[in-house]
């Protein structure tokens, strides 16, 4: 602090930022305790299927590449918008801002098409214990990544209808927090459920 | 480097590190998925390797994306990560050791529970 020499608001702002940004983070974190307590009820049912059938007939790793793909992509497009936010510029933090909300609208598409073809299998969660979690797992996933995208269009307006102001900057940043952290998450999902699971691990 | 005021502020957002965390997480998704589509390693080895693979996207996305490490002191942020990573150790770790355990003495019959327990010289 001993380059302040007289009382200086903008910095007083960053440092209430920072201290947002700080909480958002511990909530991130608590978010990952949510998340490995479903990972640890995966790994102890994923054997159990009853008779019916496990990862290897289930998933089909092509699409779920595309899927994992869309996310990743739409991870770096986030990155993108806050770069182009750092700069103030107002038309490419909504260009990028759009493009990752298009890709993570298809990541959901595609896996709310998976999970549809699934019940309509008669392979929904009530089918084993392997299911149960695996829908409950990938199904909490699916359901930040939906409220990732409603948030994301709220600040999209936001930014629309009153500019790149601290306020919607503070959003962005924490979003894109959000946005990244899910990414992570979906490392876990793709190799634990997905790839070990096509294997019969 | 020069004193960080904030996320967004002082501390600029490099392009190149997007780029590098972007291209980093693909080739090792692809190098994943290739082992386990085409590949030919015995299993046990490739669950090492899958498991090995996410870890290190794990660090590369938390590097390059969220940018762990290039906080100021104090490091809050990377504390409370730690703290995260020893909880998610203990609650996965655990579950999956009791759960083991449990399974191997709840055996699938109280006939072949009688026989370990005859081998074991406990009736």
């Amino acid at each position: 602090m001993s380059e302040v020499t007289t009382l200086d608001m903008p910095r007083i702002e960053a440092q209430a930022t920072e201290k947002t940004v700080l909480g958002f983070w511990v909530y991130l974190m608590t978010d990952c305790v949510l998340f490995a307590s479903l990972f640890a009820v995966y790994a102890v049912l994923h054997g159990n299927t009853f008779g019916g059938p496990g990862g290897r007939e289930l998933f089909k790793l092509p699409y779920v590449l595309v899927e994992t793909m869309a996310l990743l992509t739409s991870s770096f497009t986030c990155g993108l918008a806050m770069i182009a936010a750092q700069k103030r510029d107002r038309s490419q933090v909504l260009l990028w801002l759009g493009v990752t909300f298009l890709l993570g609208l298809t990541f959901l598409g595609l896996e709310l098409s998976e999970f549809h073809h699934m019940v309509l299998d008669g392979n929904g969660w009530r089918r084993s214990g392997f299911l149960s979690s695996y829908f409950t797992l990938v199904g909490t996933h699916g359901l930040h990544i939906t409220f990732g995208l409603i948030w994301m269009a709220v600040i999209g307006i936001f930014i629309v209808r009153r500019g790149l102001t601290d306020g919607t900057l503070k959003r962005l940043t924490l979003l894109s927090l959000f946005w990244h952290f899910l990414d992570i998450v979906w490392i876990f999902i793709f190799t634990i459920v997905y790839l070990f699971g096509s294997l019969n691990i | 480097m020069s004193p960080k005021v904030s996320e967004h502020n002082a501390h600029p957002l490099s392009l190149g590190k997007y780029i590098g965390g972007f291209l980093g997480s693909i080739v090792l998704t692809m190098t994943a998925y290739l082992l386990v589509t085409r590949g030919s390693v015995s299993k046990g080895v490739l669950v090492g390797i899958l498991a090995s693979l996410a870890l290190v996207q794990f660090v590369v996305q938390m590097v390059f994306f969220l940018h762990v490490g290039d906080e100021r002191r104090p490091r809050w942020k990377l504390l409370v990560m730690v703290m995260m990573l020893g909880v998610v150790l203990i609650l996965v770790g655990g579950s999956i050791w009791i759960m083991n355990d449990l399974n191997y003495r709840m055996m699938d019959s109280p006939q072949q529970m009688q026989k370990y327990l005859k081998s074991q010289d406990a009736l």
